[in-house]
């Protein structure tokens, strides 16, 4: 099969980091790592998907107030979001003076803008890149289910949507010890899995394809990391994932987490399976695992965010749900 | 990358063997209550207005009871708390009345942002209008039948 | 005493029908849109059979505050309209007789949503 792994030929910098998180989110118990965190998630908008533009705008100034740079020293962001045709990130992107390309593969967008965002930089098309994105909520919630005022009960194998946003600074200057040395590109999966409450299931095996694509182009070992974290396969997800990948003899221990159970403390803040949405592993790796790495808790680290590429048309259609997980190797050297 | 035959059934499987379980006993028991409670309110309202107004017809009672009782429900999904309400209680908050009146309501509520006709008017069904579409087709077929026979 | 009878029997008609609403839930994951079709035509075919009456007499507002109990409103209707009115009625009946539920409904809908805001979770 053919390889499906890039090593970058010059290790590419993290130099900077920026989070918003929503006030569930904030609650949550990452709430210490977090840049900022909101006291209201509508921010005094009309509609939920302004008040997701917002946060995203804000999240893109305050990295570059943190990176003390001008719009005019980046040279693209690539971002996306949830909703339709990504408008939260078109007219986030309305704000700015930066060339932006818009991005879409629903949760796993992060995975794919730090991807397109290295190899940019890698290139030597670029100096200096944002990879962003974000969600919210209430947005995702009235374009994927019901109405937030019906009263429909959550079924135990739903998640909850992030509300928040997380940013990253890629420099091709040698800035910081925190790099991005490797990614592993997924493909679209597709198990079967048609209940669009059951994200975790149809996103475990995309999970599972891009890993075993990763060890396998590398030759590493899971344990070769300090930490491998899947996006939002929540928490039923992540035990689907390390059963089937049990069985393809990878284990996946003390050392795998999952951003979506990360975010939420889920005895007291009643998420179900856990968080999910495009800012889910934005927030937790801009935030948790960002201060790990500068911390030195973690060295070696791998970043998978998981994406279902759902869509209500397809799936009055019948239509099953495929899903994409793109792997992300970032280590401190 | 799909998935198919035996192997997609396989996976299926292995899935609802691994997930969680819906807790039965817990959603049963508070859609019994729930259901019961809302039927209960419904008895009160209309014994009142049998209180109120004896001379009253039996279905005018019972409009006016569906009238009270859909206004109710419309006030509290426009203050957010019928959906505390459907989250505890499940198909006890759903199939009610109130359940009818909460799904014409909330989607209304929701959509107003893209405009009151194009938005509110243009989603009020959104969730509904099956009812109200296969409840006439129905009735009107009931009665065709019924007619039909009638003339034989 | 009565009375207690009275709402005990309407409390466990009305639980009743949303504890089958809730088996089918949780066993067929239907959503909720189709929970209400499934027991309006429910309604419709009790009604329409004779069934509903003796349900009614029993469970009062415990039969008729389900969207079952709307089910048979419109079938009624449409019967009744027959005997009165004929072909007229069988088209005309289930509508007069939903007529109440269906102008609140919309009524009240438009009005709270004129003047609510929507709200996050």
């Amino acid at each position: 099969m053919k390889n499906r792994t890039i090593t970058f030929k010059t290790p590419i910098s993290i130099q900077e980091t920026a989070t918003i998180a929503g006030p569930k989110e904030g609650a949550g118990p990452l709430k210490d790592y977090y840049h900022n965190i909101l006291e209201n998630d509508v921010l005094g908008q009309k509609s939920f998907e302004s008040a997701e533009i917002k946060i995203h705008t804000y999240t893109i100034k305050h990295m570059l107030n943190r990176a003390k740079l001008k719009e005019n020293d980046i040279d693209c962001v690539f971002c996306g979001d949830l909703l339709d045709e990504i408008i939260g990130c078109n007219y986030t992107m309305r704000e700015f003076d930066i060339a932006f390309m818009g991005l879409y593969n629903a949760c796993a967008t992060f995975g794919e803008a730090l991807i397109l965002g290295a190899t940019m930089l890698d290139a030597g098309h670029m100096e200096k890149v944002i990879c962003s994105t974000a969600s919210h909520f209430s947005s995702a919630e009235r374009k994927f289910r019901y109405p937030l005022e019906l009263g429909s009960q959550r079924t135990p194998l739903s998640q909850w949507t992030v509300t928040g946003a997380g940013s990253t600074l890629l420099s091709k200057q040698d800035v910081s010890k925190i790099k991005i040395t490797m990614a592993t590109v997924g493909r679209v999966v597709d198990y079967g899995v048609s209940d669009a409450n059951d994200m975790g299931a149809a996103m475990a095996p995309a999970a599972m394809d891009t890993l075993i694509a990763h060890f396998r182009d590398t030759g590493r070992k899971p344990d070769y990391y300090d930490l491998i974290a899947t996006g939002d396969l929540g928490h039923s997800g992540s035990r689907l994932l390390q059963k089937l990948i049990k069985e393809k003899n990878i284990e996946l221990n003390d050392n795998y987490t999952d951003c979506g159970i990360l975010v939420y403390n889920r005895e007291s803040q009643d998420v179900q399976q856990g968080g999910s949405g495009t800012g889910c592993c934005s927030l937790v790796f801009n935030s948790y695992i960002y201060t790990q790495l500068k911390r030195g808790k973690y060295k070696k680290i791998l970043l998978v965010p998981t994406g279902a590429l759902v869509s209500k048309i397809s799936s009055l259609q019948g239509e099953t749900i495929p899903a994409i997980a793109h792997a992300v190797a970032i280590e401190v050297l | 990358m799909k998935l198919e035959g035996n192997e997609k059934k396989e996976y299926l499987a292995f899935v609802r063997k691994e997930s969680p379980k819906t807790e039965h006993a817990k959603t049963m028991t508070r859609a019994f209550f729930l259901g019961g409670i809302i039927c209960c309110i419904g008895q009160g309202i209309s014994d009142l207005l049998r209180y109120l107004a004896p001379t009253l017809e039996e279905k005018i009672i019972m409009s006016f009871t569906l009238l009270i009782i859909i206004t109710i429900t419309g006030i509290l999904t426009g203050f957010g708390i019928y959906d505390k309400i459907g989250d505890w209680g499940g198909a006890g908050s759903i199939i009610p009345i109130t359940g009818f009146a909460n799904s014409i309501v909330s989607p209304a509520i929701e959509r107003k942002t893209e405009g009151v006709v194009l938005g509110l008017c243009n989603n009020m069904f959104t969730i509904a209008g099956p009812v109200i579409v296969i409840g006439l087709t129905v009735s009107v077929l009931v009665g065709l039948i019924y007619w039909f026979i009638g003339v034989i | 005493m009565e009375m207690v009878l009275i709402y005990l029997r309407v409390f466990v008609i009305g639980g009743f029908i949303c504890l089958i609403g809730q088996i089918l839930i949780n066993v067929t994951k239907l959503t909720s849109a189709r929970i209400l079709v499934v027991f309006l035509l429910l309604g419709i075919v009790l009604e329409s059979f004779g069934l509903f009456e003796p349900i009614k007499q029993f469970g009062r507002a415990g039969a008729t505050i389900p969207i079952t109990g709307f089910g048979a409103t419109l079938a009624k209707g449409a019967i009744e309209g027959v005997k009165k009115q004929g072909l007229f009625g069988a088209i005309t009946g289930g509508i007069q007789a939903g007529a109440m539920g269906l102008s609140t409904a919309i009524f009240v809908g438009f009005i709270v949503a004129l003047v609510s805001k929507p709200r996050t979770k």
